[in-house]
């Protein structure tokens, strides 16, 4: 008995980890001067680093924890260390910034800390009310975060505009599951499969649970028609947490929309795929289209994280194995990307987040080339560049989608035809961004302050990933396809 | 052997950042020690050439990412010149922009040896996805070229270039993704036999071909998708014109000359008769155009329309004596419009304007320079026994015998190119001095004269001792089309008799020998 409990704990190290280390920083808040409250910071990054080892135990002792209600899989492992490095790594970003931003607290890195759990509960949950309680856990943990900054009125709109759609959209999650459970009489995932599997067909109501989970689900993930709030609540934010924001609740989500629409419903594949077609298609459109007019860089590249997405449901529109593993790359690319990007945009802000228009990045190449290179870097890989993980994470989503092409017929060529279209739409406005940084004479009075050296690790780890994977992805993809081979699919 | 003439380049890049970016006269130093260390390096290729064996040689062969994807390169007799083109021209373009390049000269010179590595790259690459790799690659650097330091209009002009191109490129990666998809291979000749073996639909070979071959048309340019050319090609510093023009142009041709003959003949032979036409419409609309431009670099811009324009009617000849020729006109292009950029870089040098009014009698203050000028507008106009001449007139012959219309009308290009290429000199270096303070220009300083004489000498050697050249290239383009033919579905056509052929090769045979006395 005592070992089963052990080993139940060993399965769910992560969450157990980043929790202990957010309840220790909740404790230790109110004993700390408010010059020393970075410390908070570094202790919090401990924890996460930590988090990020115990992976590995998880990954040695994997199989189905607390009665299956989660399931510690090479999938949920390879989708924890992504969500984990990119809290670490947004952690690392925040430290500094609080500071400038005068907001230092230890709550914020608590926060972080659970809703990083709350991810790692959503990656593993083999169990839809237990997604439910991980998917809060994580979104109440963003609504504060998103407002942290008291003082700016964009945050607090954005925190109120997350918090009144987020709650709507769980809400639709939770009635999807009820439906769920009233036409199969279970919320695991893996029997609902099953179910239907001996059902042979599949009952009209589990088909309107389905249809209202992808409505909750697919708010989470911003992809269109639910994507309105997306740029609003991603500028408004503080752009640490938008780092944390557009990376990490997305990986979890699409990790517990695989397990979801490949595992329990992967039978009924065909009745959902043109759901997913269009949602992408739009999706695509929608983010790469806007994001052609903006000015407000964090807001161009909240776009730019609409469009991704809609890559990824590209990859996700493929319904076979190969789709898992390309939209399990595509997450890790994706997220040191962004991650890095928005790092670099919380830095070039300043002080009050004032800088963030296009012309205030005009001669950053020649004022500071390292940063300069760096944010080329992302840009280029958000484009697609080859030699960089953004282009080998379209080259699989496209691979895997063509390769599913037997299946669904020429609906997915086309999908892939419009997905590398948008792609070459979506390179116009990194280039702008280029344009401004190198072919711009530099404004005279302004010189954006040093990176500090925090924010600067984060940056080179999200900058030397990025390349890692674009160069020598051997590994990572080695990875990604045991994680997809880990689940029961269809 | 092969990685190192392609890394090299990139190997000096790391040397160069770790300079101070203002120690200017040793960054400029290295960059050209580096190249001409890989000039040196590229000829030895000739040495172990095997100029009689059609396959790939000095390949290599490693696993990359997964299954699929290799790092595979190889050199045969299509690619080694192309290869042998960069490596010349690269250390030219680098010795022209020694004094005219005076902001970021670090970023310049890396720019300029990223590009060098990744157009080798793209010459050398066997396998689809490192071939895609490297396509990409020589983008950004040029794209960074024009518009850093290019002239007045260069950030629209660089975001043209680079738009136009992304988007040919992006469908050709989908062809790419769906030829891996039917043959569980990116290698090229694992592709290829796999093509041999199955028959594609005849909407899904022509998908793929269009793909493909948008891409390519694209970069050649080919009429009417040629609008982005000018622009770059005026716009960015003389090196970069340089590089974009003597080689980039040519990874379009050398594409549809490595991968939509041999992958997809019968598409090819279906598109033929558009493609052609398009490319005499290339070839007399570019030659007109030129003619009555007053900018000289965009003239000189245009005649590459015009020139490229030749070149794919050559290669859509079907013919072995045209795709010689066609190769041929590839380096000639390469050589003597680099070439003309090259002197019309050091009059910008000098004058700081493009407009041939602000020119007129130029050669009385420096004669030196317009003789050059002039050899280098003979060569580029075709005179016998210089090189451009070997390529228009295989060419010719070659189409000829298949599509006298064509031949005809491209015949034209001939008389077009001395009209605006001997104009344009005219105006420029002859009769009186039109402009007072052109009289006291200097003529071409000793750093001039070695790069003019450097391209005299190879414009000479190309045009007397073509055979050594013709002599390597020929059982590869051989071996091209023999699998062309064989490889097409359709019945062949019954104006191609192989006699035809033979003696047609014989015919430019002649030619070259002719040349060589």
């Amino acid at each position: 008995m005592l070992g089963d409990q052990l080993l139940n704990l060993h399965r769910v190290a992560p969450e157990v980890l980043l929790s202990v280390a957010g309840i220790v920083v909740m404790i230790l808040d109110p004993f700390v001067g408010p010059t020393r409250k970075r410390w908070l910071g570094w202790l919090a990054f401990a924890g996460a680093l930590l988090a990020l080892f115990s992976v590995h135990i998880a990954y040695d002792f994997r199989g189905p924890a607390y009665d299956n209600l989660i399931n510690t899989d090479m999938f949920s492992v390879f989708v924890h260390a992504i969500v984990i490095l990119a809290s670490a790594l947004a952690i690392l970003g925040s430290i500094d910034y609080l500071e400038r931003e005068h907001i230092q607290r230890g709550e914020y890195y608590a926060l972080v800390l659970f809703a990083t759990a709350g991810m790692g509960i959503l990656a593993g949950a083999n169990e839809l009310v237990t997604a439910f309680i991980g998917l809060e856990m994580s979104s109440i943990s963003t609504y504060v975060l998103v407002g942290f900054r008291r003082r700016s009125a964009t945050s607090n709109e954005a925190s109120m505009k997350y918090f009144l759609l987020g709650s709507f959209a769980t809400a639709f999650f939770l009635y999807g599951i009820a439906m769920i459970y009233g036409a199969t009489g279970t919320t695991y995932v893996d029997r609902v499969q099953a179910m239907l599997e001996g059902a042979g067909t599949i009952p009209p109501l589990a088909m309107l649970g389905l249809g209202l989970t992808f409505v909750g689900l697919g708010f989470k993930v911003v992809i269109a028609p639910f994507q309105v709030y997306g740029p609003d609540v991603y500028q408004g934010a503080p752009t640490p947490v938008t780092a944390l924001l557009s990376s990490a609740p997305k990986v979890a989500t699409f990790a517990l929309m695989l397990r979801i629409f490949y595992v329990s419903f992967g039978m009924v594949s065909e009745f959902w795929f043109w759901t997913v077609w269009i949602s992408a298609v739009l999706t695509m459109f929608i983010g790469n289209l806007a994001a052609l007019v903006q000015n407000n860089v964090k807001r161009m590249l909240a776009y730019s994280s609409i469009a991704h997405a809609g890559y990824i449901m590209v990859a996700f529109a493929a319904s076979t194995t190969l789709g898992v593993v390309a939209v399990l790359f595509y997450l890790a690319a994706y997220m040191l990307m962004k991650v890095g990007a928005f790092l670099i945009v919380t830095h070039l802000g300043q002080q009050g987040e004032t800088r963030l228009e296009l012309q205030d990045y005009a001669g950053l190449g020649s004022k500071e080339p390292v940063l300069a290179a760096c944010f080329s870097l992302f840009l280029l890989s958000l484009l697609g560049l080859p030699a960089t993980a953004g282009f080998l994470g379209k080259f699989f989503a496209f691979q895997s989608a063509l390769d599913s092409h037997s299946a669904h017929g020429p609906a997915i060529i086309w999908l892939v035809v419009i997905a590398a279209i948008n792609s070459v739409i979506g390179s116009y406005y990194y280039l702008r961004v280029l344009i401004s940084m190198y072919f711009v004479e530099p404004a005279k009075d302004y010189t954006p302050s040093s990176v500090t050296p925090a924010l600067g690790v984060a940056i080179f780890v999200a900058a030397v990933g990025t390349l890692y994977l674009g160069l020598l992805p051997a590994q990572v993809l080695e990875l990604a396809r045991t994680a997809a081979d880990s689940l029961p699919l269809h | 052997m092969l990685t190192v003439i392609t890394f090299l380049p990139l190997l000096s890049v790391l040397a160069l950042l770790l300079l101070r970016s203002d120690d200017h006269v040793w960054i400029r130093r290295i960059a050209l020690a580096a190249s001409l260390a890989e000039f040196a390096v590229s000829l030895l290729l000739l040495r172990g050439f095997d100029s009689s064996n059609a396959a790939y040689q000095f390949t290599e062969y490693h696993h990359w990412i997964g299954e699929a994807i290799h790092y595979h390169l190889g050199v045969d007799g299509i690619s080694l010149f192309l290869v042998l083109l960069t490596t010349f021209l690269t250390p030219l373009a680098i010795l022209c922009s020694w004094e005219s390049i005076h902001e970021n000269v670090k970023g310049f010179f890396v720019s300029l040896l990223v590009i060098e590595t990744a157009m080798i790259g793209v010459f050398l690459s066997l396998d689809l996805f490192l071939f895609f790799v490297f396509w990409e690659l020589t983008l950004i650097p040029m794209y960074f070229m024009i518009g850093i330091w290019g002239h007045d209009r260069r950030i629209y002009a660089a975001v043209k270039f680079i738009l136009y191109t992304m988007l040919g490129s992006i469908l050709m990666l989908v062809a790419i993704l769906w030829l891996y998809g039917l043959s569980g291979t990116f290698d090229l000749e694992g592709i290829q036999q796999y093509l041999a073996s199955v028959r594609l639909s005849h909407i899904t070979e022509l998908l793929l071909f269009g793909a493909f071959f948008l891409a390519f048309a694209i970069k050649v340019p080919l009429f009417p998708l040629h609008t982005w050319l000018p622009d770059a090609h005026t716009e960015a510093p003389t090196a970069g014109s340089v590089i974009l023009a003597g080689v980039m142009l040519k990874l379009g041709t050398y594409g549809i000359l490595r991968f939509c003959l041999p992958l997809f003949p019968d598409a090819a032979e279906q598109m033929a008769p558009l493609i052609g036409v398009l490319a005499i419409i290339g070839i007399v609309y570019g030659a007109l155009v030129a003619t009555v431009q007053t900018d000289l670099k965009r003239l000189v811009a245009y005649t590459s329309v015009s020139h490229l324009g030749l070149v794919v009617l050559g290669i859509f000849a079907f013919q072995t004596t045209a795709i010689q020729g066609a190769l041929y006109q590839m380096l000639n292009h390469g050589v003597s419009t680099g070439a003309l950029f090259l002197s019309v870089g050091m009059l910008y040098d000098r004058r700081h304007t493009h407009d041939i009014k602000e020119f007129g009698g130029l050669a009385t203050p420096m004669p030196v320079l317009m003789s050059f000028f002039l050899f280098v507008a003979l060569s580029s106009l075709a005179l016998p026994p210089l090189n451009g001449f070997i390529g228009e007139f295989l060419i010719l012959i070659g189409t000829f015998l298949n599509h006298q219309v064509w031949a005809s009308l491209a015949a034209s290009a001939a008389v077009l190119s001395a009209i605006y290429l001997l104009w344009a000199y005219q105006r420029v270096a002859l009769g009186e001095v039109t402009v007072e303070r052109n009289r006291t220009l200097l003529d071409a300083s000793r750093r001039e004269r070695i790069i003019l004489v450097a391209v005299s000498l190879a414009i000479l050697f190309m045009g007397i001792a073509s055979p050594l050249i013709t002599r390597r290239t020929e059982a590869s383009v051989d071996n091209v089309i023999t699998r062309f033919h064989a490889s097409l579905n359709l019945p062949q056509s019954a104006s191609i008799p192989s006699w035809g052929v033979r003696k047609v090769r014989a015919a430019g045979k002649a030619v070259a020998a002719r040349g060589q006395r």
